[in-house]
């Protein structure tokens, strides 16, 4: 699959943490740790923080990327930083509806 | 290493508001006396924290989200309120690692740690024969780790792990604990031996010889990613171009500490030695005061000097090596590892005498009996 089909389809996606992560907050931005695959990574922004946090908030990322006002130029490394924790499953695709 | 990867390990080096890797000793017994134990352990210690406290340090590491931790002893199987303070942990949402020589492992506790989620099992193991391997962990030892092996994988407990103390005689084995790591569907984990505890005295006779480090190196660069280390071998990092896996810097007091079975403090778990003692959780404030505002972690968290290794030109490749490495064998801390790569740590050893040598504290080692079989059949030679 193309690189930017793929991250565009991200922005789309309805994101949301794995039930099974916990954030901890942390003077560069927060550990987030795996306890079903347990994983440990670092979100190196607290930007990054603020938005995994409010994704479950926001229809999809894009909505979560404006409501926590990101420059969209900044939109594309916040993307790579997302495909990686969908890759390490520390977010995973939502199928409900937001709640409120 | 990436930008990133750089830019994070400086951050790291000022420390964390938790360790990510936090080591707790639960006992000093054990039933072996291995020759390199880093606690010296064998007899329990009297004052060994009980019940009620070691599950109010547990309440705390929740409070503080410690996402795991890592148990070991002596051997932790050997105190009776074992499963109770795992499971506790585990409900207190702290995964956790143990190692264990596999001596208290029968099949009826192997079904037992089968069924616990969150639990990871480490078997020590220091040769892929009961030859090499009892010569430092003593008679009898390796089957006693093939057994629990064989009770683990007949209860299912799924991927385990094999734990390696490098010594200069299983360094020519490390395909063969691969082989036997991969039969029992267990990971492989190789570790730096150091001269702590009764290490003190037996790494001079046992930590691997010049050329086996280059062996170390290119054995982990082309197995590394699937082969855990601990991140203990970055001394070794100015052998090649590529950095070996994981993160190149000491994390002690930083990212990494011990708590001691009486409840201490230290900076890591090679460093069992009042200079590196922060705190007990047992003072006001408990661990929590301990890590965040400990004189000695506050200190350790600020830029190091890099000393007698400021003029060489792989100093940002190995960061000066391993701080209790250096301590135990004399050399100061702001100079070159005892293995540095280039021989500059045997210069700094023999420029050190014996007499500078710290004596590892907490002896808990068992009485030499009289007419007692010799323990080991390794010389422990004084330098």
């Amino acid at each position: 699959m193309n690189a930017d089909i793929a991250s565009n389809a991200l922005l789309e996606q309805r994101l949301a943490l794995h039930p099974q992560v916990a954030l901890r907050p942390e003077p560069f931005g927060a550990l987030a740790y795996h306890y079903g695959n347990r994983k440990l990574i670092f979100l190196k922004h607290p930007d990054v923080v603020r938005v995994v946090q409010a994704l479950a908030d926001h229809d999809t990322l894009a909505d979560t990327l404006r409501a926590c006002d990101i420059d969209p130029a900044r939109w594309s490394s916040f993307e790579r930083a997302l495909t990686a924790l969908t890759e390490s499953e520390m977010l995973h695709e939502r199928h409900q509806d937001p709640p409120g | 290493m990436s930008a990133t990867k750089t830019h994070l390990v400086e951050k790291l080096k000022g420390g964390l508001d938790a360790p990510i890797c936090l080591t707790w000793e639960l006992t000093y017994a054990c039933n072996l006396e291995c020759v390199h134990c880093l606690s010296s352990s064998g007899r329990r210690d009297p004052r060994e924290l009980t019940t009620d406290e070691a599950k109010a340090v547990l309440d705390e590491l929740h409070d503080l989200q410690v996402f795991y931790i890592n148990i070991g002893g002596g051997e932790p199987m050997i105190r009776r309120d074992f499963f109770e303070l795992l499971e506790y942990s585990i409900a207190r949402g702290i995964g956790v690692k143990f190692s264990t020589n596999g001596a208290f492992i029968d099949a009826e506790k192997a079904r037992r740690l089968a069924a616990m989620e969150y639990l990871d099992i480490q078997i020590s193991l220091d040769g892929t024969d009961a030859v090499t391997n009892d010569a430092v962990r003593g008679e009898g030892s390796y089957d006693m780790a093939i057994r629990a092996m064989n009770h683990l994988r007949d209860a299912g407990f799924g991927e385990f792990k094999i734990s390696v103390v490098v010594t200069r005689h299983n360094v020519d084995q490390f395909d063969e604990f691969k082989a036997l790591a991969d039969s029992f569907g267990a990971q492989l984990r190789i570790t730096r031996l150091r001269p702590s505890g009764r290490g003190a005295d037996s790494w001079h006779d046992l930590h691997p010889t010049q050329a086996q480090q280059r062996q170390i190196y290119d054995w982990l660069l082309a197995n590394g990613d699937n082969v855990l280390t601990g991140d203990s071998f970055f001394h070794l990092n100015a052998l090649g171009e590529e950095p070996l896996p994981g993160l190149n810097m000491c994390g002690a007091g930083r990212v990494v500490c011990l708590i001691d079975p009486i409840g201490d403090v230290y900076a890591c778990p090679f460093v069992i030695h009042d200079e590196f003692k922060a705190g007990s959780v047992r003072d006001e404030g408990g661990f929590a005061q301990v890590w965040k505002h400990s004189d000695l972690f506050t200190e350790l968290r600020e830029p190091q000097s890099a000393g007698a290794c400021s003029s060489c030109g792989s100093y940002d490749a190995c960061q000066g090596g391993c701080m209790a490495a250096k301590f135990f064998v004399g050399i100061p801390l702001d100079g070159p590892d005892p293995e540095c790569i280039y021989g500059h740590g045997e210069a700094a050893m023999l420029a050190a005498s014996a007499g500078d040598r710290p004596r590892p504290m907490m002896d808990h080692s068992k009485p030499v009996r009289v007419n007692a079989p010799a323990r080991v059949p390794v010389t422990i030679g004084r330098r």
